[in-house]
């Protein structure tokens, strides 16, 4: 079973067959007819990209930018080539959903990806595919084929007179490669870094053509809204949150994993759908949309509702949709280290702010975890994280500094304690605990 | 557009960004990155500059200027940022000046004075970064003051043509390589030592031989190549300690070719002579100047009353100077012989009276760029002129077509339009089938003599591509004037050029070999060919070493070694001629006298010594003066340099008159190839001129490796030897014993033997008949 848990679900429809991947089993869940009516009403490109405007689908790559818009910013008159290309680069830590598409719903990407070149005038798709997930290469390479040979992508699509072709292009899992310039570099077989930005992708993307860059879940939903409309689909979630949206939770909760839920239930029920708080625990804090997500404390966090706007306004950011779960035997600053080793294992090192800064925010917190803190050091932090922020050519060094921030705002004093005192205020056998690794106490 | 800066309003062209804006009213933004010819990289994040409504600094490099843009270099938000981001270069970057290379002339440590803090907030251990050894000429011993800049990286990428540096790994760990284990090997890598704005990249061997505010910058030019690149020469008491490029975008850009920069090691360089000298039973002895003069004078006074005057000869280099190669020519008539020339490694002079004018580019270096479609004829391009083939390589990527047709398949690292590769025999061939090939495009009559002759594809994609676009041009490179058929290429090049609307031009072998033409340094009789074919009594060279120089040393050297006379006047006391040479006048290289080189495009350009003579070196115009004096020849007054370029070109020139590459009266006559295997020789770069020759760390570099007899797989099956065995090759009389190499870039039925070494000295003509066997 893919999707451990869902409310009025969309994408994990029907998926429970251990088939459910294959194109036999997605045409009989209604897979490819929102393609096939495209084709055959040879729908206007304009009329497919208001559906997708009319559905608020958001980015569920991270950053939740309107789908619809970010369509429209393609040259449609351009003379030459243009690319879709997917983003299956999922590597922040805490997201596991695409993975899971890409696992049980390969068709939908397909499907999505045909529809988003048809309504652009994109011939040529590539879908990269993140470099630790092979297995999820060679599954998407064999749902190529399978749909190549349906006849649903390659030429003359459907007999339309469309064309589309769409290839699978696998990583290495670098984190960087997830940003949507350094993805296009490296498909380019260049060394994935991020490149300045104006000129933006869609007028200067892969190979230098315009290119529209979208997320794996983005892509799957796009099938949904053309059966259901797009109104119906932003019914589904909450005004200015259009549609479901896969949640992975992972921390202390008793069943992580992937769970589907319309955009706007609040985050007390996707708590519950988890099991609720491993060994009935109390709820500390909870990073709701990613790593890069600013952190947020229990008592806000438990009256936010999971939508790009309400969790906005517990102060964070809804980002891929990666809940973080962490309880009260937590050390935060045990945690930030380990964000911190992440962006600074990950920054891809052009960039001056991001390369220095991110390298320096990690040996400070790495010092104040190992009893080594000093007085000024959360200043320090703090004014680092302000000389990185905005500085940088892609969003890393924000998503580096971020973290750093939140932690600090929200739980100053245990950090100050790690400094005062070289230990941590969760004692140790406490945290030992609640990681589950550790059965019985020190 | 118009744009605000700091208050001051600019008016830009659209595409413009705030970096130029700011250039242009001359507010200075911080910068590390950015460089006027590399592609944008905006990694350094030095240029962060406030932008009204935006509401995060941004980098002034790379942001494109919008029309009515308001911006803040120096606003509270802008410094900063530009702060931030200097405390983010200095935390790992060694913060000891004082025992840094670079040390005085760092642009990090220069903004760091305006932008750095007093002291660091920074107290982690700094990162350590491996050193690399990427070969002689540039030092990577100190790579731990690397910024990641980049710009040697996109130097590589984007002007050099290939990307020997990169930069591996990512994030704080990130550092800048070359390929495991490869050294670094374009001839322009010099370059990037410029660019470099910390002290990772340094001059090899400049390093920690001096400070840079010890010392003073002289302007001078370069010997070397036909572009006569401006150079800055640096001194210290008296010494030329480091060559540097001096911007001149009309002529060099910002760039020098490694043999520019690295050939003043020979300056100071023990070879060097310091005193006259005289065979006297024998040996050699040092004597003094008057001394040697008087005997010069007389020994030639005496040839010319016994034996005539035709019994002299003179050859000069053509990297001497406009003044040398004048009164050197004009001795040579005041004695009443015709035998002078400065063109020792030509072989057909058949067009030698038949020129409209002065053999030129055809046009400026600077309107290269604007060309739609090039084709150059017998080049090794990229060692022959490293910068010219730069500016090929940029029209090459703009949009220019440039074809290639040479006998070397070696990588011009140009994106060539076609390449045809043949043997240096049907060289002309292969130029008349795309002289035919555009005849018949434009359904022109095919000139006589090319009936025979069946134009392939690529031969049609050239004349295809010149009959293309506004502005073409046909170039004939060394090779091609080396040929033993030049003139016939000459005159196929003017054909070509007449029927396609091109410009015909020469690259142009050397320093001053438009500057010989004007100075009349041509044969009335005997040519540089001649005059060792036919022995003569006298010689007279002038910075020329004939073993090396000449198209036939063999020939050359017996020829000297038989006279009753050898008067050379060169920088240098080394090498051959302590066998053949009689007399030894110490004259300097161009960093110790005053003189002219006329480039290919005509431009002259005079220059001034930079330090004193070395020794009892003198210049070499004041040499010839005396000697004229002392032969009581009218017309050697000259009180300083000048007064002898004035006699030449009218004052205040800049660009000769009298150019034009005409040629009328050399009948069409093509050969067809005998079947015998053929030498190509090429003029490896470092081997190619008396500097460059001396300059130690420029003959470790893989560039100077000692000659080996290449030829492709075919060729070597023929001869029934392999790669690696050794071979012996002859020509004539002489011999070499060199190592086999399997090239597939070596066209069918020829051995590539470079000339100008010591190894191949023995062997005859560049390009004629060898025979090969296993030795």
């Amino acid at each position: 079973m893919a999707i451990l848990g869902a409310l009025n679900p969309m994408l994990s429809v029907g998926l429970d067959g251990d088939k459910a991947w294959r194109l036999a089993d997605y045409v009989k869940r209604g897979g490819y007819s929102a393609l096939r009516r495209v084709l055959e009403q040879k729908m206007p490109q304009g009329e497919v990209i208001n559906e997708v405007k009319k559905s608020v689908l958001r980015g569920r790559g991270g950053a939740g930018f309107p789908t619809g818009l970010k369509w429209s910013f393609m040259p449609r008159s351009f003379p030459g080539d243009k690319y879709v290309v997917c983003n299956s680069d999922e590597g922040e830590p805490g997201t596991f959903k695409d993975r899971d598409i890409l696992r049980y719903n390969p068709h939908s990407v397909i499907e999505g990806m045909a529809i988003a070149g048809y309504a652009m005038g994109a011939a040529r798709g590539y879908n990269y595919i993140h470099g630790e997930v092979w297995e999820l290469y060679e599954r998407f390479e064999e749902a190529l084929d399978e749909a190549r040979a349906a006849g649903f992508i390659g030429s003359d699509l459907l007999g339309s007179g469309f064309s589309f072709d769409l290839f699978a292009h696998h990583g290495y899992g670098a984190y960087i490669c997830g940003e949507e310039t350094a993805l296009l570099e490296s498909i380019e077989g260049k060394k994935g870094q991020p490149r300045f930005k104006p000129p933006f992708p869609a007028s200067f993307g892969l190979y230098g053509k315009p290119t529209t860059i979208n997320n794996t879940e983005t892509f799957a939903s796009i099938p949904y809204i053309m059966n259901m409309g797009g109104e119906a689909y932003l019914e589904a979630g909450k005004p200015n949150n259009g549609g479901t949206k896969l949640f992975s939770v992972s921390g202390h909760v008793n069943r992580p994993g992937n769970y589907e839920i319309p955009l706007g239930t609040p985050f007390a029920t996707l708590l519950e759908m988890a099991g609720g708080m491993r060994g009935g625990r109390k709820l500390k804090a909870c990073i709701p949309g990613g790593s890069s997500a600013p952190v947020v404390p229990a008592a806000t966090m438990m009256n936010a509702t999971m939508d790009y706007d309400g969790i906005s306004k517990a102060g964070s950011m809804l980002g891929s949709g990666a809940v973080i779960v962490m309880d009260e035997t937590t050390c935060m600053v045990k945690a930030l280290e380990r964000l911190s080793f992440f962006y600074y294992e990950e920054s891809c090192g052009q960039c001056t702010p991001c390369r220095e800064g991110t390298s320096w925010l990690y040996k400070v917190v790495h010092r104040i975890e190992n009893g080594q803190g000093r007085p000024g050091d959360l200043d320090l932090l703090e004014s680092v994280t302000t000389n990185i922020m905005g500085r940088t050519i892609c969003a890393l060094g924000d998503a580096a500094s971020m973290p750093v921030q939140s932690f600090i705002k929200h739980y100053r004093d245990e950090f100050a304690y790690h400094i005062e005192h070289k230990k941590c205020l969760v004692p140790v056998d406490v945290q030992r605990a609640g990681s589950g690794f550790f059965t019985a106490t020190v | 557009m118009e744009i605000e800066i700091d208050g001051k309003i600019a008016q830009v062209p659209d595409g413009s960004t705030i970096m130029d804006a700011a250039q242009q009213v001359g507010a200075y933004i911080p910068h590390f990155c950015y460089h006027k010819k590399l592609s944008i990289a905006a990694n350094c994040r030095m240029c962060l500059v406030q932008v009204e409504k935006a509401p995060k600094p941004l980098p002034a490099c790379a942001t494109p200027v919008t029309n009515g843009m308001k911006v803040f270099t120096h606003s509270e938000l802008a410094v900063k940022a530009q702060k931030g981001v200097m405390e983010f270069l200095l935390i790992n970057h060694p913060l000891d000046c004082p025992i840094c290379d670079q040390g005085g002339e760092c642009q990090l440590q220069d903004l760091a004075v305006g932008y750095g803090g007093s002291a660091s907030r920074f107290q982690e251990d700094k990162r350590v970064v491996f050193h690399k050894d990427v070969g002689p000429l540039i030092s990577m011993q100190e790579m731990a003051r690397c910024i990641h800049c980049t710009r040697c990286v996109r130097f590589g990428q984007e002007i050099a043509g290939v990307m020997e540096l990169g930069m591996a790994n990512r994030n704080m760990h990130s550092e800048i390589t070359t390929f495991v284990g490869r050294s670094v090997d374009s001839e322009l890598s010099g370059n990037m030592i410029d660019l470099c704005p910390v002290g990772a990249l340094t001059s090899r061997p400049f390093r920690y031989s001096a400070r840079s505010w010890e010392l003073s910058r002289r302007r001078s030019i370069s010997p070397h190549d036909s572009i006569g690149a401006n150079l800055t020469v640096q001194v210290k008491n008296n010494v030329v300690m480091r060559v540097l490029p001096r911007d001149n975008e009309d002529v060099n850009e910002c760039w020098i070719s490694d043999k520019e920069r690295f050939s003043y090691e020979a300056l100071n360089s023990p070879a060097r002579l310091g005193r006259p000298m005289i065979r006297v039973d024998g040996a050699l002895r040092e004597v003094d100047w008057n001394v040697a003069l008087d005997y010069v004078s007389h020994a030639l006074k005496d040839i010319v009353s016994n034996s005539g005057a035709a019994s002299l000869a003179a050859l000069a280099s053509p990297q001497s100077t406009l003044e040398e190669l004048y009164l050197l020519q004009k001795l040579m008539h005041g004695l009443g012989s015709g035998n002078v020339d400065f063109r020792p490694r030509r072989r057909d002079f058949s067009a030698d009276g038949k020129l409209g004018g002065v053999p030129w580019l055809g046009l400026q270096l600077s309107e290269i760029k604007n060309l739609d479609a090039v084709l150059v004829v017998g080049s090794f391009l990229r060692k022959d002129h490293p910068l010219f083939a730069q500016r090929l390589r940029q029209l090459a990527k703009k949009s220019g077509k440039v074809s290639l047709l040479s006998s070397s398949g070696d990588d011009s690292l140009i994106n060539l339009h076609a390449q045809l590769t043949v043997s240096p025999a049907d060289l002309p061939l292969a130029l008349a089938a795309v002289v035919k090939a555009a005849a018949q495009l434009k359904n022109e009559a095919v000139p006589a003599g090319l009936d025979s002759i069946d134009p392939c594809a690529t031969s049609q994609a050239i004349a295809r591509s010149l009959l293309d676009g506004e502005k073409r041009a046909v170039f004939l490179g060394n090779a091609a004037e080396q040929h033993p058929q030049a003139a016939q290429l000459h005159v196929l090049a003017v054909e070509l050029a007449r029927l396609t609307g091109a410009t015909c031009g020469f690259i142009g072998e050397a320093a001053n070999s438009v500057g010989g033409h004007l100075a009349k340094a041509l044969p009335t009789a005997l040519n540089a060919y001649e005059m060792f074919a036919q022995p003569r009594k006298a010689y007279i060279l002038l910075g020329v070493e004939p073993e090396l120089d000449c198209y036939d040393p063999q020939q050359a050297v017996a020829a000297l070694k038989g006279a009753a006379l050898v008067v050379m006047l060169t920088p240098f006391g080394d090498g051959a001629a302590q066998d053949y040479a009689d007399v030894l006048l110490p004259i300097t290289p161009f960093t110790e006298t005053s003189g002219s080189f006329v480039n290919t495009e005509g431009r002259i350009q005079s220059f001034t010594g930079v330090v004193r003579p070395l020794g009892d070196a003198r210049p070499g115009w004041k040499v010839l003066r005396v000697l004229g004096n002392l032969l009581a020849l009218a017309g050697f007054d000259q009180n300083s340099s000048e007064q002898v370029r004035d006699e030449i070109v009218p004052a205040g020139t800049t660009f000769v008159a009298g150019l034009d590459n005409r040629v009328s009266d050399v009948p069409l006559s093509l050969m067809v190839t005998a079947g015998e295997l053929q030498r190509i020789a090429d003029v490896p770069i470092y081997f190619a001129d008396p500097l460059a020759r001396r300059a130690s760390a420029l003959q470790k570099t893989r560039d100077a490796v000692a000659p080996t007899a290449r030829m492709n797989a075919a060729t070597l099956a023929r001869l029934a030897v392999t790669d690696g065995v050794p071979v012996r090759l002859r020509q004539g009389n002489g011999e070499a014993v060199l190592t086999a190499r399997a090239d597939e870039t070596v066209p069918a039925g020829c051995v590539r033997v470079a000339a100008a070494h010591v190894t191949t000295a023995a062997l005859g003509e560049m390009f004629g008949a060898i025979n090969v066997e296993r030795a």
